[in-house]
């Protein structure tokens, strides 16, 4: 990897990774033994891990051939590896603390394994360790291929895949320490955030460079996805997370936002990081690899414009839905569940687009289960939209919100949608990043779709009935007009769904970890192959239909 | 046509990006400014006091710890939750709040008024292990922070940047803050007068976790326990609350 970068190159990763650790020491020293100091220590760690292979290579022969003349797929294949770590390390997080609503003794009475601590490294490792990673390599697939023109920059796209890696590993380990906003999907504390913004503005001047190159007159709908992902990520996170710390020398800081005003801004972010991290990135990867998958053009293009600016104005009215019958004004509540209901039109436009795309493709949705990871996914993508139009509804709300229902949707939009469409996507690119024929095994590609699906109903079944009784329960009166359950009685109906709900969990994980063999093996033990059709900037867009 | 504006505006990346950060910047302009602008949005509550030293370090632990995952702050203005848990909250009561916890589910109940419903005694139980009083209880033992020294040196800090962001705190009180968080958890020194003098006397002033000799995070977090839903009597004015805040129990 580090024999395709030139002398000056391996110079410029060198000092950019001198730069950081040299940060991570003052971070160390000013610090002191704090939490910051123990973050500076894990920069310098992190720093030093990826500088130790650069300079023994710093002399190595330099590149001969024409670089430009080819896709520049290395990044990618580290992101996917990235992904597919956090993955395991996310979604056992996530079978842990599922496992301790049932069995609390689980936490071991130590402070880093709380119930409270360990739920953040769960969010956080799915959403932005697995997700964040498998974004940023199929962004970097997508945009090449679709451009037809490799990467606008050598040393970027690592320092893009790293950065973000060393985020998401402060933000992280920080939960276990005690570091934390308590700012829900923005847990992370001042220091990681400002990180993140240099790693992101860094992101989206490689991305429209990039496009900038492009020998395709047109930007191709994926691309308006990534690219509506960089910028709305961009200005959520800057605005959640204006703060001010303590003191330089301290991981504490208070958010400028006070009270009512924080709850709204909190959720605008929130349900925005749904709307253009877990929506918008993953439709830009649905709407390149479904497609290269099922050999078939988009079905619409006019459907996909109409979808696109939907998603990207109508979302971003629709947080305050979060905060029905709180103390946010209730013309704010309005406007949200307005928003929310109308926001299925855009929704189902791209569901029906992917779910169209497959005709003609039916009999491969049977025999191939990377693409019908990619079918069940548009179809979960579907549901969960539906559900959460429905949810937005203030009435309906009254009964849902603080419940697991909650819990039970989210899942069915991460485990559902998310990760199957990424494992979908990752299974159509691994073959061709590495050259090889085909996937190690269909028979494991089998079993983990199988095991996923069984999961993720398990999952939301279980959900679905806690949360619907836990919501009766405290609003049933008895015949005396008093309330018939205490808080402790609706606790105690939930254990068999929790016991159910960690199961279906570890069937998912189960579905992942045989994943991760299976492009292990593909790599290792799986003949390669010269595709017929060159993969290489000056050859026909890789698009049907485009 | 607006195909055909489409085709256009596709083919400029710097024109796509402008045009999604216009149409991604309305709905959180038209939802959020306002907020800061519309008398009325937060309550007034004259009677409204900032949170003491120890229970801001105390709230700083809730935080730390992520309560939030599992406890709400917010009562909705639904019959049942407000025969259950007590007035609905009003926006004036979080608005010292940085971050707001209002929360997102209730694992356990909500929190929002549970100040002086339970004693010390209870809360510090319940803290060291929760099934010791709650039998059926899934909630994490927290332990360790009886174990745990409160640390105190930076609280002068904690307050100053509060202040900074308009939080009335006076300078004497940043000035105290440590004195009087050491004040408010150990009686009877000299340390304690003054909590009473710059916060009111209505403050809480005990061995929050029973042990009068040093100020752990176990006192911090119980002190800020038993003040929630206590700053301000605002939640049972001008409204369908049938009682007022109870006695604490002691």
């Amino acid at each position: 990897m580090i024999d395709k970068l030139t002398y000056s190159e391996r110079q410029s990763a060198s000092f950019i990774l001198v730069a950081v650790a040299v940060v991570g020491l003052l971070m160390a020293a000013f610090g002191n033994s704090n939490q910051l100091g123990v973050h500076g220590v894990i920069v310098m760690i992190f720093a030093a891990a990826l500088l130790y292979p650069v300079l023994s290579a710093i002399y190595a022969p330099e590149p001969v051939e024409d670089r430009e003349a080819s896709y520049y797929d290395d990044p990618i294949k580290v992101g996917i590896v990235l992904a597919m770590a956090w993955a395991i390390f996310g979604m056992f997080m996530g079978v842990w603390v599922a496992a301790q609503l049932a069995w609390p003794n689980l936490a071991f009475d130590a402070a880093w394994s709380t119930f409270g601590r360990l739920r953040p490294t769960h969010t956080s490792g799915i959403i932005f360790g697995f997700g964040g990673n498998a974004l940023i390599a199929t962004s970097f697939h997508v945009v090449q291929r679709t451009s037809r023109a490799r990467l606008a920059g050598q040393v970027s796209p690592w320092f893009v895949l790293f950065g973000y890696n060393l985020f998401c590993v402060l933000a992280v380990s920080g939960y276990f320490i005690g570091v934390t906003q308590s700012k829900e999907y923005a847990e992370a504390e001042w220091y990681a955030d400002l990180w993140l913004v240099v790693v992101w503005v860094t992101y989206f001047i490689l991305y429209l460079r990039t496009l900038a190159r492009r020998k395709e007159p047109h930007i191709y709908v994926a691309n308006w996805y990534f690219m509506a992902f960089i910028l709305v990520v961009a200005m959520l996170h800057i605005v959640n997370n204006l703060a001010i710390p303590i003191a330089w020398s301290s991981a504490k800081s208070y958010t400028i936002w006070p009270g009512v005003q924080d709850a709204m801004v909190q959720w605008w972010y929130g349900h925005n990081a749904v709307a253009f991290f877990l929506t918008a990135g993953f439709l830009g990867m649905l709407y390149y690899y479904l497609p290269v998958r099922a050999q078939r053009p988009i079905f619409s293009y006019r459907l996909s414009i109409l979808s696109f600016w939907g998603i990207v104005f109508f979302y971003m009215w629709a947080g305050s839905h979060h905060l029905h019958y709180t103390a946010l004004p209730h013309w704010v509540q309005t406007l949200g569940m307005t928003f929310s209901v109308m926001l299925l039109v855009p929704s189902w436009a791209s569901a029906g687009n992917a779910l169209l795309t497959l005709n003609g493709a039916w009999d491969r949705v049977r025999s191939d289960a990377t693409l019908r990871f990619m079918m069940a996914a548009a179809v979960f993508y579907g549901l969960s939209t539906f559900e959460g139009s429905f949810l937005a509804i203030r009435p309906v709300n009254a009964l849902s919100h603080y419940t697991d229902w909650t819990v039970g949707h989210v899942h069915a939009g991460a485990l559902g949608w998310v990760a199957l469409i990424t494992f979908g996507s990752i299974y159509t690119l691994v073959p061709t990043l590495w050259k090889r024929e085909r996937m190690y095994s269909a028979a494991l590609i089998e079993w983990h779709f199988w095991l996923a699906i069984a999961g993720t109903l398990i999952y939301i079944f279980a959900m679905w009935n806690s949360g619907i009784i836990q919501g009766l329960m405290w609003r049933t009166y008895t015949g005396e007009n008093t309330l018939a359950y205490s808080f402790v009685d609706s606790l105690v109906a939930m254990y068999p769904y929790y016991i159910a709900r960690a199961f279906g969990g570890l069937l998912f994980l189960i579905g992942a970890a045989i994943g991760c063999y299976n492009i292990w093996m593909t790599v290792k033990a799986v003949p390669s192959t010269v595709p017929a059709t060159p993969d290489a900037p000056e050859t026909a867009a890789a698009v049907p239909g485009e | 046509m607006a195909e055909l504006f489409h085709r256009k505006i596709e083919r400029s990346s710097i024109g796509f990006a402008i045009a999604i950060v216009a149409a991604a910047s309305v709905g959180g302009i038209i939802e959020i400014a306002p907020l800061f602008t519309i008398d009325g949005t937060v309550e007034e509550a004259p009677d409204m006091r900032v949170y003491t030293p120890l229970e801001l370090a105390g709230r700083n632990i809730y935080v730390r710890e992520g309560c939030y995952a599992c406890h709400s702050q917010m009562i909705r203005t639904l019959q049942d939750e407000v025969e259950r848990y007590g007035p609905y909250s009003l926006a004036v009561e979080s608005k010292y709040d940085r971050p707001m916890q209002w929360g997102s589910k209730r694992t356990g109940p909500d929190l929002a008024r549970i100040g002086g419903k339970y004693s010390d005694f209870w809360h510090v139980a319940h803290l060291m292990n929760p099934r010791d009083v709650v039998p059926e209880s899934n909630m994490p033992a927290y332990a360790y922070l009886a174990r745990t020294p409160l640390n105190l040196n930076d609280l002068s800090q904690h307050l100053a940047v509060q202040q900074t962001l308009g939080v009335p705190y006076t300078d004497e009180m940043v000035e105290n803050a440590a004195r009087d968080a050491y004040g408010q958890a150990v009686p009877d020194t000299d340390f304690a007068s003054g909590v009473s003098e710059r916060y009111g006397e209505a403050t809480q002033v005990r061995a929050f976790d029973g042990v009068a000799t040093q100020v752990t995070e176990m006192d911090a977090l119980v002190a800020y326990l038993q003040v929630l839903g206590r700053l301000t009597t605002a939640a049972y004015q001008n409204t369908a609350a049938p009682e007022l805040p109870p006695e604490p129990v002691e």
